[in-house]
């Protein structure tokens, strides 16, 4: 391209006329101020916007305008076979790849009828790889949302610790956060030789210090002073709106969809579904959110020690095994409708697929991501709290634009 | 599960309703005109109680079959039911009542749908485009969407 074509016009309108406000400004009472809050600031989490109406301090509306991050996932979806889609799916909760990666395979797996054949083996590795990065989500949710409320070190530790998870997944697959390890019909590659004492040695490493992250953030009496009782979602609001993940959960109700779906090998595995319980406030406020996600740290390296225990005794690495086995050569499901949902670190995972059993392409690859459902009801916990609070709230959603925006 | 479904469903249909076998979960199609009612019959039947609305689609048919498709993904927490509701809209003028006033989650997901196949939500409370800029030409998950060749000057082709 020659260096001296305009590539952009600049215009002062431009940005108006793309995502135009909601509210005008010229129909503003006197002492009502909007207030303009991202795409870049570094409490939204990414490109997050939020056009917040103000009365002095108190909130009064709060509008989210999202899509910068727009990467036309559903058209990329109904242009690519379906193996091909993969690399794509990662891109939607880049923290927590494996986890999408997993409801992805599983549900392609479901329409071609094979995710009953699956050896135990590889579903034992998806379980392992997809608890070991649904801690590194929460440490990611968790260490952020210290930092945008003030606390700074225990972002640090995390990232360390989180570290430690992202180099086992390297190893395994080649890729520090977007793996494409879980294929459909099987993984790309076993685990790699040793992999399972070096986990143990980091399962033994991290428990001390998520009690560390306890006593020194969540138990702290500033943190709970700055979370309790602050962007309480009562339970009926939370079943409205479709919340789902540690959301639904600090809200009071026991809903897994591990537990409640029983896929993949879950029902074979032992552990609890935290709930949040108003030990320091309110049933469903940012500390109850906030705890549910270290709890979960915990039930997860359980699952994390019963997988380990299982891929080194019951199905033990072999010469002969190939976890590529089932991984199909074409893959043509039957004309059919599938939603497929899983539990993800922020909820449920759903996509919709139509297949129309000609070809190798889905119909129609809809995502229902969790994070854009989940930040919907941001307006609504939003009224009439202060614009500290509003900070303190948008961490505890734990949004990931790349899911919301897709 | 379908069959009380249907039981509880036919009485508020006015233009029929059938059963769609090759889903999963079971589908059911019904008649934009009768989707209000049988949405609210769902949601408040106490042997139904669809209370989350987990997902809707838009899906487009093509051209020749000149129809897009709404979806819709019921799901009941305490029966652990699990529902689909198609409803087939012409091509030409998308009209379909919102549900937004029953479940909530419907306000963002019905905006999306109208963002890519521009399908019109009758009495939306606020329908706007939410995941393209609002000055964008067409609905790009429209199966003859041709995107626009500028875009403020920037080419849209990469």
């Amino acid at each position: 391209m020659p260096t001296d074509q305009i590539q952009y016009k600049y215009h002062p309108e431009n940005l108006v006329r793309s995502e135009p406000n909601k509210f005008d400004v010229a129909n503003l009472r006197r002492e009502e101020m909007i207030i303009n809050l991202g795409p870049q600031h570094p409490s939204t989490h990414g490109v997050l916007r939020l056009e917040v109406l103000m009365d002095g301090e108190i909130v009064k509306e709060v509008v989210p305008h999202i899509g910068y991050l727009h990467r036309c996932f559903e058209k990329h979806g109904e242009n690519l076979p379906y193996n091909q889609v993969i690399p794509f799916v990662d891109r939607l909760d880049y923290v927590a790849a494996m986890n999408c990666e997993h409801a992805y395979a599983m549900g392609v797996e479901r329409m071609l009828g094979i995710e009953q054949q699956m050896p135990k083996r590889v579903e034992y590795i998806r379980v392992l790889m997809a608890e070991l990065n649904r801690i590194a989500s929460h440490f990611i949710a968790i260490g952020t949302y210290g930092m945008d409320i003030g606390a700074f070190s225990p972002f640090f530790w995390l990232m360390r610790d989180r570290e430690h998870i992202l180099r086992l997944l390297e190893w395994a697959s080649g890729a520090r956060l977007l793996y494409n390890y879980i294929w459909i019909g099987g993984l790309f590659y076993d685990l790699p030789v040793g992999f399972e004492e070096r986990c143990r040695e980091f399962v033994d490493y991290i428990k001390p210090k998520v009690k560390e992250l306890t006593d020194v953030l969540v138990d702290n009496k500033i943190f709970v002073d700055r979370t309790a009782n602050v962007g309480v979602l009562p339970l009926d609001l939370a079943i409205n709106c479709g919340v789902t993940g540690p959301m639904l959960r600090a809200s009071g109700l026991r809903f897994d969809l591990r537990k409640v779906d029983g896929y993949s090998v879950y029902p074979e595995i032992d552990f609890n579904v935290p709930i949040g319980e108003g030990k320091m406030g309110k049933t469903g406020d940012c500390w109850d959110r906030t705890q549910v996600r270290v709890e979960e740290i915990y039930e997860s390296l359980k699952i994390v020690e019963q997988c380990l225990e299982k891929l080194t005794k019951e199905h033990k690495r072999t010469r002969d095994f190939n976890p590529q086995a089932l991984v199909p050569k074409k893959i043509r499901p039957k004309s059919q409708d599938l939603y497929v949902r899983a539990e993800i670190p922020k909820g449920e995972l759903g996509f919709f697929f139509r297949a129309d059993g000609k070809s190798d392409v889905p119909f129609r690859c809809k995502c229902r991501s969790c994070s854009f459902v989940n930040l919907s009801v941001l307006p609504e916990l939003a009224k009439g709290v202060l614009i500290a609070d509003l900070i303190a709230i948008i961490g505890t959603i734990d949004v990931v634009m790349g899911e919301v925006d897709r | 599960m379908l069959d009380h479904v249907l039981r509880i469903v036919t009485p508020v249909c006015s233009s029929g309703v059938t059963a769609d076998d090759a889903c999963t979960p079971r589908a059911i199609k019904i008649s934009a005109a009768d989707l209000l009612s049988v949405m609210d019959t769902l949601y408040r039947h106490p042997t139904a109680f669809f209370d989350m609305l987990s997902c809707v689609t838009g899906v487009d048919n093509g051209v020749e079959a000149a129809t897009l498709e709404v979806v819709y993904n019921l799901y009941s927490i305490p029966f652990n039911h699990h529902l689909m509701i198609k409803v087939l809209l012409p091509r030409d003028k998308p009209e379909i009542e919102s549900v937004s006033h029953i479940w909530k989650t419907a306000n963002w997901l019905e905006r999306e749908v109208f963002d890519m196949y521009g399908v019109h939500f009758k009495n939306h409370p606020d329908l706007r485009r939410i995941l393209m800029p609002a000055d964008w030409e067409g609905y790009p998950l429209r199966k003859d969407y041709k995107h626009q060749t500028y875009y403020r000057d920037i080419k849209v082709e990469y």
